[in-house]
């Protein structure tokens, strides 16, 4: 007997709107139970591709296998329909229906959906449910986005930038929300330009700019690609005068890579305790002085800009 | 059944519209003060006393008081300047002149003048010994159906479904396709039938509400009537709801934005407005024009509904204004089919 086949599996995606390459030649696997994360600033492709999978846009080239299935008119269509959850990025929910009309509406279109107690439940939504749509926090609405995608008892789901825009704590909300049907046994398949998000919930992520996958693997994996754990970023007061040259900071002991920024310089570091006296010890001997000096542990967001140069949210 | 996706989605359309008050307002609350204020305007009130002048003079009493007691007149003695300012001004609508002959001084152009100078010279001539050779009597009859409320009520009815038709469908399906609703549908298992069904349905159950409002204010306040019978009225309104639904999808089909789409209805609209004899009857129009406004969807509407409601025609007869109802209802749906953008 064959394996199941993955939840997704595409190859060669090409997806070209007028004057833009959306996606230029894609290939993804994602495997069952995998919550997997397209990662990337906005305009490289994460929405163009999420669509193309969830069979809402057709692309130009490539092919599209769901569940083992592939999007072409009819009732096939309809009966893999049934098996996904799909949130939209942008979609506004009629705002004068409550909570609960909303859900009974979507619950409406499957066969085996979840009652409404049951899913308002997973979501947390049970005290909003005779609340208009229009009343909800920015949260509270994409919760329930969220629990019309999940009405369908799904085994695939699909999440485009779910926490785009909400404060900290909705968003911890929609991370356990998430959590939980993953713990279920479903399989996620979720965009963020949020590289914290990426790196707590994907157990894989594959980094996008420009329409193509530049990098794919663990958020642990990529994140060590750096060589190096930590990044140490600082500024001088006194601007560009002073600085030191990139080969000076990049013969400092543990320093694995130099990024010059504008407005302040970001080293790779493998041992913190190490690099910063030594940093200190150069900066002191030029007669430069601080403006900021900051330590954190890599991220993802560290990998993009290795890749790219650039920084997610304003790249 | 409560969970079958067409009722969902029906009461859905339904629960938007009824939660939204100036919808309410414009469908049930609009057509009604339109018919009110028209129907008070327009009253019939008839010809009334007819307000004469007797120029001061030789004799000027006794002629005066001659035509006050005729029925229908009434007279005031004036001076010559001042008698013809209100003549000018059309306060009165006849100027008579005492003496030799007797003069009328009118504006032939009015019909109220001329109906004065009829009346006051009946009453000279016959203060001066005139008998009339043949014995008349008059018998009044008032035909039901003829005021200017029965005209309007009938065409306000037309030109509702019309509105509601339009807006109703067409709105809510732009309205739902800028904010990413249609496509979130699309990436489920919905049919689109269904989909574009649930219009069809929601529309049929306010439809019995705007009709019976309206034709009951028009039964209240002006008791107009429904000579045919009320079966071929809710046929006839049945029709045109889903007609001019048709219309609005086709309307609705391609639009992006709602400033495209209601730009777009009122271009459909306000042809029919004008022509399509609600407020007046096209037969004003130039008889080149006549096909053309013939051909119009609400044209057909109304004579249909008027001849139901005020010469009280049978379904049998109205084949051919139903018929043009019914084909512009399905091009439109069938040609909306084809074009529509789901997303």
């Amino acid at each position: 007997m064959s394996p199941p086949a993955p939840p997704i599996r595409c190859a060669g995606l090409t997806k070209r709107y007028a004057d833009v390459i959306a996606v230029a030649g894609l290939d993804l696997t994602v495997n069952t139970r995998e919550c997997f994360g397209l990662l990337g600033p906005n305009g490289a492709g994460k929405t163009t591709t999420i669509e193309i999978l969830e069979g809402l846009t057709a692309p130009d080239r490539g092919e599209v296998e769901i569940l083992g299935m592939r999007w072409t008119r009819g009732s096939s269509t309809r009966a893999l329909r049934e098996r996904l959850g799909i949130q939209l990025q942008d979609t506004q929910l009629a705002e004068k229906l409550t909570v609960e009309e909303t859900v009974r509406l979507f619950r409406s279109f499957y066969r085996a959906a979840h009652s409404v107690e049951e899913v308002l439940g997973l979501v947390g939504l049970e005290e909003k449910r005779t609340a208009w749509v229009g009343k909800l926090s920015g949260g509270q609405k994409q919760r329930l986005a969220v629990a019309c995608a999940l009405v369908s008892r799904p085994e695939l789901l699909f999440l485009d930038e779910p926490t785009t825009g909400l404060d900290p704590q909705s968003r911890r909300q929609l991370w356990e929300v998430i959590g939980r049907f993953r713990a279920a046994g479903g399989t996620v398949l979720l965009t963020t330009h949020y590289m914290e998000e990426a790196e707590r919930l994907c157990d894989r992520v594959a980094i996008m700019d420009h329409g193509k996958v530049i990098a794919l693997g663990t958020p642990r994996s990529l994140i060590a690609s750096l060589g190096a754990e930590h990044v140490v970023e600082f500024a001088l007061a006194d601007g560009a005068a002073r600085a030191p040259s990139p080969a000076e900071l990049a013969g400092l002991p543990g320093v694995r890579a130099v990024r010059p920024g504008v407005d302040r310089t970001a080293l790779t570091v493998a041992e913190v305790h190490r690099a910063v006296p030594a940093l200190l010890g150069l900066l002191e001997r030029r007669g430069a002085e601080l403006s900021l000096l900051a330590t954190h542990h890599a991220t993802l967001e560290d990998v993009f800009v290795s890749l790219t140069g650039r920084h997610l949210r304003d790249a | 059944m409560r969970d079958h996706p067409l009722v969902q989605l029906t009461l859905a359309r339904m629960r938007e519209f009824y939660r939204e008050p100036e919808a309410i307002f414009w469908v049930f609350g609009f057509p009604i003060v339109l018919a009110f204020a028209l129907g008070i305007a327009f009253r019939n009130r008839g010809p009334g006393e007819l307000r004469v002048a007797v120029l001061r003079g030789a004799g000027d009493s006794v002629l005066a008081a001659a035509l006050a007691r005729a029925p229908g007149l009434t007279a005031a003695l004036l001076d010559s300047s001042e008698a013809r300012l209100q003549l000018r001004t059309g306060r009165v609508a006849l100027l008579v002149v005492p003496g030799d002959p007797v003069v009328y001084r009118y504006d032939s152009t009015r019909t109220e003048s001329r109906l004065a100078r009829l009346e006051a010279d009946a009453v000279v001539q016959r203060a001066r010994g005139r008998s009339d050779p043949a014995r008349v009597t008059d018998q009044r009859v008032t035909e039901p159906g003829s005021r200017y409320i029965d005209f309007l009520i009938p065409g306000l009815l037309g030109m509702n479904l019309m509105g509601s038709g339009l807006w109703g469908v067409g709105f809510s399906v732009v309205q739902a396709r800028t904010k990413k609703l249609l496509k979130r549908f699309m990436a489920t298992p919905m049919r689109r039938s269904h989909y574009l069904l649930s219009f069809i349905l929601s529309r049929l159950v306010f439809l019995f509400l705007e009709v019976a409002a309206l034709v009951g204010f028009g039964w209240w306040m002006f008791h107009v009537g429904v000579r045919g019978s009320f079966a071929a009225v809710a046929a006839i309104t049945v029709l045109g709801a889903l007609s001019f639904a048709g219309l609005g999808m086709l309307v609705a089909s391609r639009a992006r934005t709602v400033e495209a789409v209601s730009g777009l209805m009122n271009l459909v609209m306000l042809p029919m407005w004008i022509l399509s004899g609600t407020f007046f009857s096209y037969a004003r129009f130039p008889d080149a024009m006549q096909p053309l406004v013939k051909a119009l969807p609400l044209t057909a509407l109304n004579d249909a509904l008027r001849a139901v409601m005020i010469d009280g025609s049978r379904l049998g007869e109205l084949g051919a204004p139903l018929g043009i109802v019914t084909a512009w209802g399905l091009v439109s749906f069938v040609v909306a089919l084809q074009i529509f953008r789901w997303r």
